[in-house]
């Protein structure tokens, strides 16, 4: 395997302009569990399918596993350890503690993420529109019901519809 | 300071009585967190913040090796040469492990010595290991090992069931239930039918994937990370394969990102390697198996080929009946002959079928060696005996759920199981009755014919089915536990149990045990990672029974030092045991009262032990293989569930309307976790039946290792509109952990009722003049065969 090309990057985590030596071909997912040991991002199928995985750039939902790190030089990346602020939890996982919105809790990092994503990206909906837009992220333990009214709690209610 | 701090060298007798601390006002109230209560997941706060430490996770040591297996690429074949040294000369390479490397055995099978670590000389199915390169990075030694020069020699393969039953390739002996006289109550009966049923297999897809992390001791000393439902059993087989003793080994798990049966037996391999590199090298090794590799090595749910006869009268009542079960297997028997009792065990499901004969064949296939899933055979055995019902009823022109009805076992008991076990605790007559009012299923059956009839396109069906899952391991000495608690002088208490933890609830509800013993909130109660150091031969946490057992387990450790702290104050204040009384975080010693860390205290100054081991064993249950009978079963879990599903005829794609589901858990410890457990059941089972296909191609590969071709329910493929309770009047007649009932495996098969009312679907697709024949999972592809199959029948032009 020839040596990929190794790039000094700076990314903005979750507030913070982090630099980090990187070989092109490393996933953003790689930088932010092994350089950056932040291990809250989980590594599901490697595949961009499961969600696990999901981080915000720029404010937009993204699977890490698909990005490469050097993607995202000088852009800022949002992780599930950036979300609560001033050791209070974001509403997102209050909602998702309330709800009892996890089993197991590997799907929960890219679950809460993705809901991020949809308060960040304006998305909203009916629950059916909800649902469609967080089918990206599987749990396989089963907690759809409970995730979607964790979720719920926290998006604002369109009016009008 | 306080003197219970003094530990040693303080001087000669110098102990005064502890200054109590001050009662707070509020120390009437019931303590935060007993059992019964609907407390959170005790890691709800780190699911969500990212802080909750899987084994991938725990920071890596310095000089830690990463590990890459390599795997056969055909499915049955003799490997005539294999060249290693391109791999060993690769960049990166610091190690590379075969056969030749192993100190012990080269054996990682739970019970038979039939699964090699690596293969040697023959590779009997193509995912199968043969040699692990461990280097400084994941990517070197995954890119060295593509560079293994390998020649196979193929051997014939036998891929599916029917290819193993035409070569008659038994992997392990049949086995066989009889109950009266099935073949003459069949040929006296005065109807009779006949049919066969097959069942597609399932990937258990844990989000975490396989994994474990070995760090190497002093001397044979190795400690294992693994994220294994049976931390015991992977330290047996790390011990065996280094050629160790069991006490070189400790295996320990915090938690694990799903399980569902996928690791019960299949961690032991990755522990094994992992181990086997941290000993070779000297240093830190990890296998964290990538997702396609994982689906392609790892054993899934048993398919089942089921072929069944019944005899019935005019009201549905069946006279006896027939089930020749034959289960899939793979290349080694792996938990299969438990898998396959279990399927035989359920193959009345809660029917009284009066006269039965239970036939199995347990097959072998050069596939992968498929294990435990969710429900152990169960959900195999009584998809059969609902098809078999749904028959009936069609053969009669009855609602179906009338003839199930006619045949549930009786309440006040009376009835026997195939296996000669009494069915004492019936109450899925009374559930059903309930549930069938609270769906309205009548009317909406009768709005569903109504809708049927003005819709030629989409079509829908209803099905209420039962449950009724027999709790405890088949094999009867693994139903015991071990705990182990430990009061400390402030009075917190750390918990520790063979369970393990991987998203149940189990540690939570345990916990709650333990601090309703001692009364005391549930923040006082550590939670502490699952280690073969602490807890020894233990169970996996399988089969449904890890509440029941640890449960049980840590009560008795916390009787017996609540036991010590009574019999300490009864004769420090000269008081008989029944006048000290353990109230929410205080003990009330005659008149007086005290806080709880005020008596331990006081226990610790007069040296009382502080400290208890706890074990259960479940009494009274025994089966006779020889006679095929017994009482395998502690007691029964009860369920019933209605789904109303529709199909579109055009494209064969299907939707859960709606479900209705009443499930019993006894008296429940922690109704959240309930809860969470029946939902997402429900949700895994129809995955199983309806959208997870797995498809080996005639090579015998698995092409679908990706959540991109293996279809996993979305939060979009849940039913729209689920209904689930627990069911009020539950009780557990058994003995059992505060009377609650075990709760992980029976809901899965509340998704039955759905593949039933797609049944009923196809079957209205043809006008209700064709009994559909459709296996599972109910595909689009297969709903749309099935659909013109039951109109060609029907004589649609």
């Amino acid at each position: 395997m020839p040596d990929g090309q190794s790039l000094d990057i700076t990314i903005t985590v979750n507030g913070e302009a982090r630099t980090v030596v990187v070989d092109t071909r490393t996933t953003l997912l790689d930088a932010l569990r092994d350089r950056l040991h932040l291990s809250g991002t989980k590594k599901g199928c490697g595949l961009g399918q499961c969600g696990a995985c999901t981080v915000l750039l720029d404010g937009r939902r993204i699977v890490s596993c698909l990005t490469f790190a050097v993607m995202a030089e000088g852009k800022a990346v949002t992780t599930i350890e950036g979300l609560a602020q001033d050791g209070s939890l974001h509403p997102l996982q209050a909602a998702f503690v309330e709800h009892d919105a996890f089993q197991c809790g590997y799907c929960t990092p890219g679950q809460i993420m993705s809901a991020a994503g949809l308060l960040s990206e304006g998305r909203n909906g009916t629950d059916d529109e909800i649902r469609d837009l967080m089918s990206g992220n599987i749990c396989r333990c089963g907690a759809y019901t409970n995730i979607l009214a964790a979720i719920r709690d926290v998006l604002p209610r369109e009016s009008g519809r | 300071m306080s003197e219970t701090r003094i530990q040693d060298r303080g001087e000669a007798e110098t102990l005064r009585d502890v200054p109590h601390h001050k009662l707070a006002a509020a120390a009437d109230k019931a303590i935060r967190g007993g059992v019964a209560r609907p407390v959170a997941h005790d890691s709800a706060a780190r699911h969500v913040t990212g802080a909750a430490v899987y084994v991938d996770d725990i920071p890596e040591l310095p000089g830690t090796l990463h590990l890459h297996v390599a795997t056969s690429s055909r499915a049955h074949a003799r490997v005539a040469a294999i060249d290693l040294a391109p791999v060993r000369a690769a960049p990166g390479v610091v190690a590379v492990l075969s056969a030749g490397d192993i100190p012990g055995e080269n054996d990682c099978s739970p019970v038979f010595h039939d699964d090699p670590v690596f293969a040697e000389g023959e590779v009997q199915y193509a995912g199968q290991s043969l040699f692990a390169v461990a280097a400084v990075t994941r990517e070197a030694a995954r890119a060295a090992a593509a560079l293994a020069r390998i020649e196979y020699e193929d051997l014939p393969a036998l891929l599916t069931v029917d290819d193993a039953l035409a070569a008659d390739a038994d992997l392990l002996p049949p086995h066989e239930m009889r109950l009266g006289d099935p073949e003459a109550a069949i040929a006296a009966a005065p109807r009779r039918l006949a049919g066969t049923i097959r069942v597609g297999g399932q990937d258990h897809f844990y989000l975490e994937g396989q994994i474990a992390y070995a760090v190497p001791g002093e001397g044979e000393d190795v400690l294992v990370h693994s994220s294994t439902q049976h931390p015991s059993e992977v330290q047996h087989t790390v011990a065996k394969v280094l050629g160790v003793a069991d006490h070189a080994v400790t295996v320990e798990v915090r938690r694990m990102g799903g399980g569902f049966g996928g690791k019960e037996s299949q961690p032991a391999l990755f522990a094994a390697i992992a181990a086997l590199a941290a000993k070779k090298t000297g240093r830190p090794a990890k296998l964290r198996v990538d997702r396609d590799d994982d689906m392609v090595m790892t054993g899934k749910r048993h398919d089942f080929r089921i072929d069944w006869e019944v005899g019935f009268d005019g009201s549905g009542r069946i006279a006896g009946a027939v089930f020749r079960q034959a289960a899939r297997c793979g290349y080694s028997a792996d938990l299969s002959g438990g898998i396959a009792d279990r399927a035989m065990f359920h193959a009345d499901n809660a029917y009284d079928l009066r006269a039965a004969r239970i036939h199995s064949r347990r097959l072998k296939t050069h596939t992968v060696s498929n294990t435990a899933f969710r429900g152990f055979g169960g959900p195999q055995g009584m998809i059969a005996t609902e098809r078999v019902l749904d028959a009936v009823a069609f053969a009669l022109g009855r609602d179906p759920l009338d003839v199930r009805r006619a045949n549930f076992y009786p309440p006040g008991g009376g009835a026997v199981t195939p296996y000669h076990q009494e069915v004492t605790d019936s109450v899925v007559s009374e559930m059903v009755e309930e549930l069938e009012r609270s769906s309205g299923y009548r009317a909406r059956r009768q709005a569903v014919r109504a809708f049927n009839a003005g819709s030629p396109i989409l079509k829908k069906g209803i099905s209420l089915t039962p449950v009724k899952f027999g709790i405890s391991f088949t094999a009867t000495h693994l139903n015991q536990a071990g705990a182990l608690v430990h009061v400390y002088k402030d009075g917190s208490v750390h918990l520790n149990h063979g369970g393990t933890e991987m998203g149940q609830g189990l540690f939570v509800k345990v916990a709650q045990v333990v601090a309703e013993v001692f009364q005391i909130d549930l923040d006082r109660v550590k939670i502490t990672a699952t280690t073969t150091a602490k807890v020894p031969n233990t169970s996996a946490t399988a089969a449904s029974s890890g509440s029941d057992l640890n449960g049980m387990a840590a009560k008795a450790a916390a009787e017996a030092i609540r036991g010590r702290l009574v019999a300490f104050a009864a004769a420090k204040y000269r008081l008989p045991e029944d006048r000290i009384v353990f109230l929410p975080n205080r003990v009330r010693i005659g008149n007086e009262e005290m806080s709880f860390p005020d008596l331990v205290q006081e226990a610790y100054l007069n040296q009382v032990s502080l400290s208890s081991t706890g074990f259960y064993a479940t009494p009274g249950i025994h089966y006779d293989r020889e006679t095929a009978s017994g009482k395998p079963f502690f007691y029964y879990a009860y369920g019933a569930a209605v789904s109303e599903v529709a199909i579109d005829t055009l494209t064969g794609e299907n939707r859960v309307l709606r479900v209705d589901i009443l499930h019993d858990v006894g008296r429940s410890l922690n109704p959240a976790i309930d809860l969470g457990q029946i939902e997402g059941g429900f949700i895994q089972g129809l995955g199983w039946l309806t959208t997870e296909e797995l498809w080996w191609d005639e090579a015998g590969r698995l092409r679908t290792h990706a959540p991109s071709t293996y279809k996993i329910p979305t939060a979009n493929d849940r039913p729209d509109d689920m209904r689930i309770a627990i069911w009020s009047k539950g009780e557990n007649r058994a003995e059992t952990v505060f009377r609650s009932k075990a709760v992980g495996e029976p809901p899965l098969m509340l998704a039955l009722s759905a593949f039933s009312a797609i049944v009923d679907a196809v079957a209205a697709a043809a006008d209700y003049r064709a009994f559909p024949d459709l296996d599972a999972p109910a595909t689009p592809e297969r709903v749309l065969a099935a659909v013109e199959d039951a109109r060609r029948r029907a004589g649609f032009a």
